[in-house]
């Protein structure tokens, strides 16, 4: 027998966008459109599936396989298949096309909480949520006591979960589906949520699955921890597998993905959702010293970042801010345009208008490597009205740096050029 | 050695599930279904248990209900309208329909909006969809024994026995859940696509109720072809068949049979139409 855990040949899964709106409220709408499926499902299987304008392809083709205990990552943009890839993987719904062997019990964390009902004690949602998870009860009856220790909830185990706070109710929620014990482990996101203690837990006890030899797919956006917790990686966009490779280069590859202009990064209108006024974000660009819009940028001369945007209206409180990040999704710095007093009084409400925002990077502060750069722009504790973590990458050649005279590679984001003194003490 | 454990089972057998595009009709597969009967049986507790929370009279309601129901109809058809009971006082003439009949509706009505109303676990969690209605059909059960109860009391307080016959009332209640879970299938499919179903479902079974001899005896309906269409409906031969078991009287006759004969098909046609839309469940509804 192999030691295959996952095959699936060339998945298709389609949608009718506006399904929603199609969903016929009356009875007129019903035998209209019943007339209409009846003659399109005619057609559709005689002359296979037609891409009409009205339906996407969630997922397009995909193949792949996973080994046994192998923890595969899987990145993506909002909208590039991941969720419908999970879905069909755990057989929450069916592909369009193609076929997929799953050798074992999936488990899905696909949304931690799935089931759980207000009105009931934690006791009993623990019951519940285990049985809609496809644990047995006397399972459920063995794990009881380590759920409930993993979900710290402790004495509240009787109270109605909608008196849980939210992050009790969370953990609670996770603990359950983090005791099932299935050959695969299918999860999406879930951390997103809660705090860093839990996240920190969450991710432990998913290191443990896998420790154990089970097989775990791990959906996130967070990279760092894709990073700590797969060696391999798929990068989906657009339904489609653009890479298959060891995380880092994946999440490399993800993290450069979709960039028109190198050293510049412009937002068109219909990019941005139509709630986004009244900031409008016009373009993020990296440049030289001598002003050149550039991919590669010296460490050794300094860079300038500049945000360029427009305001609808006059905001007050408005900050903008800009994220540096490594390509392993860790964080440089953050800044803000009004960090200086004196900015911060002067710009505290901007007129209407068109602005740009410069942020000079100094000489020797940055080391040799690839750099994500994020933006957002916000009212503190007000409202954030645009953000984009991954705007911008560039990068960074460490040539005259210092310490270039050896040249091995130095750890760390960043390479200051220190003061150093050296003294003879003794003879 | 906990890491052992799945490395060994996974090497004695591990179930391979295989994934494809549903086309055409599928099998039942009621082998699956009982494997998830924890899962059922769950469902069914959370219905129960969730119904009576934070209701001050709780499951008094199931108390209430068909008693509050018996006196309105005694008043109404019993007393102003002088109708008709085979002879039995008209409070347990009335009470002993309304307990097949309550129980049904019930059914009737919550399975067919069960999968609408357990959208957030369709949409994220496999399991046999089918656990969805049968455990909202199972739920009514319980409210149904809870009356029965009700009934027993109010044949003491006039003075009747139930005889052996009562055996009947299990293949009886049997029939009715049955009727319930055959258009319950239907209904809940149905109504994922459209949701016109549950506005229709409260009219269809206020039609049905008075296609069925629960306020009025089933005399009332002329003799010969008229009847016999009538029997068609299988709530005809189940109340019919209730009041025979409890009270005596007229046994129901073979259209019982038939009418058996149109609700298995209904099951069968709705488990199978239920089975091939149960794919689509997840992206509709």
């Amino acid at each position: 027998m192999s030691d295959l855990a996952i095959r699936v040949a060339n998945l298709s899964k389609q949608y009718r966008i506006g399904l929603a709106k199609e969903r016929p409220d009356t009875l007129r709408d019903l035998l209209m459109s019943g007339i209409h499926r009846l003659r399109n499902w005619f057609s559709r299987t005689q002359a296979g599936h037609a891409d009409t304008p009205d339906q996407i392809w969630a997922l397009k083709d995909i193949s792949f396989e996973v080994q046994r205990g192998q923890v595969l990552g899987i990145v993506g943009r909002n909208g590039a298949g991941k969720s419908t890839l999970l879905k069909i993987l755990s057989r929450v719904t069916d592909p369009t096309e193609g076929t997929g062997e799953i050798h074992g019990r999936v488990g899905s964390l696909l949304e931690v909480g799935t089931g759980f009902h207000p009105e009931l004690s934690g006791r009993e949602n623990i019951y519940l949520n285990g049985a809609i998870l496809g644990m047995r009860r006397e399972e459920i009856d063995r794990k009881f006591d380590e759920i409930v220790a993993f979900s710290e909830v402790g004495k509240f185990i009787d109270t109605p979960v909608k008196r849980f706070s939210s992050g009790m109710y969370l953990r609670l929620a996770f603990a359950v589906a983090a005791h099932l014990e299935p050959e695969i482990l299918v999860v999406d996101e879930v951390l997103a949520v809660g705090d860093a203690e839990f996240q920190r837990k969450c991710l432990g006890k998913m290191n443990d699955v896998a420790q154990q030899g089970r097989t775990v797919l791990f959906v996130s956006h967070d990279m760092s921890a894709i990073l700590r917790l797969t060696q391999e990686t798929i990068v989906l966009d657009n339904g489609q597998i653009v890479m298959r490779a060891p995380t880092p280069q994946a999440v490399d590859h993800y993290l450069n993905m979709g960039l028109t202009k190198q050293g510049e990064r412009t937002w068109a209108p219909e990019e941005l959702s139509q709630k986004i006024g009244p900031f409008r974000p016009i373009a993020l660009r990296v440049l030289n010293a001598d002003g050149a819009v550039v991919d590669t940028v010296t460490a050794l001369d300094g860079f300038t970042v500049e945000f360029e945007y427009h305001l609808d209206e006059a905001l007050t409180g408005l900050r903008v801010g800009l994220y540096m990040l490594t390509t392993r999704g860790e964080f440089v710095f953050t800044t803000f345009d009004t960090d200086d007093p004196h900015l911060f009084e002067a710009h505290a409400t901007r007129a209407r208008g068109r602005y740009i925002s410069r942020c000079r990077i100094p000489p020797n502060l940055m080391n040799e490597g690839r750099f994500v750069l994020g933006v957002n722009a916000s009212a503190y504790r007000i409202r954030r009205f645009f953000q984009d973590d991954k705007a911008l990458t560039f990068t960074v050649d460490a040539t005259g740096a210092p310490g270039t005279q050896w040249p091995e590679k130095r750890l760390g984001p960043v390479r200051p050029r220190f003061e150093w003194k050296i003294e003879q003490i003794e003879k | 050695m906990e890491s052992m454990k799945p490395n060994r089972k996974s090497q004695d057998q591990v179930p391979v599930i295989y994934l494809q595009p549903s086309r055409g009709w599928l099998s039942l597969d009621l082998r699956e279904l009982w494997r998830y009967r924890e899962l059922i049986f769950f469902l069914t507790w959370r219905d129960i248990k969730v119904r009576y929370k934070q209701a001050v009279l709780g499951i008094a309601w199931a108390v209430l209900q068909p008693l509050l129901t018996m006196l309105i109809f005694t008043v109404i058809f019993g007393i102003l309208l002088e109708t008709p009971s085979q002879g039995l006082p008209y409070p347990l003439f009335a009470l002993s329909a309304l307990l097949p009949w309550q129980l049904f509706a019930t059914a009737l009505q919550r399975s067919s909006i069960s999968l609408v109303g357990n959208a957030n676990l369709i949409t994220k969690i496999y399991f046999p969809r089918l656990a969805i209605p049968l455990s909202s059909v199972m739920a009514a059960l319980v409210d149904f024994g809870v009356s029965f109860v009700v009934l027993l009391l109010v044949m003491a307080y006039f003075g009747f026995w139930p005889g052996w016959n009562i055996l009947w009332l299990l293949p009886m209640t049997l029939l009715t859940l049955l009727t319930a879970l055959s258009v319950g299938l239907w209904f809940s499919a149905l109504n994922v696509q459209y949701r016109d179903v549950q506005h229709m479902v409260p009219f269809i079974i206020q039609v049905w109720m008075y296609a069925s001899p629960i306020v009025y005896p089933i005399e009332t309906i002329p003799a010969g072809i008229w009847r016999s269409l009538y029997g068609l409906n299988p709530m005809v031969g189940v109340i019919q068949g209730f009041r025979w078991a409890l009270l005596g009287g007229t046994p129901p006759d073979l259209t019982m049979l038939v009418s058996s004969g149109v609700v298995l098909l209904l099951l069968i046609s709705g488990l199978f139409y239920f089975r091939r839309m149960e794919k689509t469940f997840a992206d509709v509804v």
